[in-house]
């Protein structure tokens, strides 16, 4: 049982760091000098998020937290374009 | 948790080694993100996170629950696909704009204003012939010696 308690602790661990990692992203995004300092944290606080879900969905053994990791990766990525496409141009559809 | 308890005791081992070695390396892209000094750097950093910490963490989430229901589970690899080929495009198009907004607001590389350079010593200021100004040439001396002024021309009429 030895590796069971190690892979709980394991996980338990990896949640723990995302979260800090998230809170880190959202320290940039509030001091961020610049628009794009913070369009990056607003990305990496996604993949972060979309990393939690499945570190929970494996502590639980839940399908459906795979599914919403999936739905934040999507939106984060199309936040992110349109962020880009929005700072580089002043407009999002030309 | 105790849906764990039918993994084999090498596998869960293994599994948390991937585990711990993806988050760290995501909480290790996000602190980059917050320690490091100028945007072009901080953009390099999380992508640690992006690329190890989505594999590693993928590969371990896939290995647990095929192990779990003692079939191939292998629908997190869409994650993983996906995260490979999203990733580069929108960190591509974000350095872009950053750049295209430096150069816009005449900034360097880096999050301070460059200095002012000092100011050169010009020397004692010398008369410079500015009767061609407005056709792209300020120092009329390049051109060499002008040709005499014929006051006939002026009456020729002009294509």
């Amino acid at each position: 049982m030895i590796p069971m308690l190690i892979l709980e602790y394991a996980l338990s661990y990896a949640q723990i760091a995302m979260v800090v990692a998230v809170g880190l992203s959202c320290w940039r995004m509030i001091r961020g000098p610049r628009a794009q300092d913070r369009v990056l944290a607003s990305e990496t606080i996604y993949v972060n998020a979309m990393l939690l879900f499945l570190l929970i969905g494996m502590g639980n053994g839940n399908v459906f937290f795979f599914e919403a990791a999936l739905v934040i990766a999507v939106l984060g990525f199309i936040t992110t374009v349109c962020a880009a496409k929005f700072l580089m141009r002043g407009e999002v559809v030309e | 948790m105790n849906q764990v308890t039918g993994l084999p005791p090498v596998a869960a081992i293994l599994i948390s080694l991937f585990v711990v070695a993806g988050s760290s390396l995501a909480l290790l892209g996000s602190l980059g993100l917050v320690r490091l000094k100028s945007f072009y750097q901080r953009l390099h950093a999380p992508t640690l996170g992006y690329s190890y910490g989505t594999l590693l963490i993928v590969l371990a989430s896939m290995a647990m629950f095929s192990l779990l229901e003692k079939r191939p589970v292998v629908h997190e690899i869409i994650i993983g696909v996906f995260m490979l080929i999203t990733t580069p495009i929108s960190l591509l198009m974000l350095g872009r704009a950053a750049l295209r907004r430096d150069r816009d607001t005449k900034l360097g590389h880096d999050e301070v204003v460059p200095p002012r350079l000092p100011h050169e010593d010009p020397g004692p200021i010398q008369p410079r012939d500015l009767s061609n100004y407005g056709e792209g040439l300020i120092d009329r001396g390049l051109l060499g010696k002008a040709p005499p002024h014929d006051p006939d021309r002026d009456q020729e009429p002009r294509e």
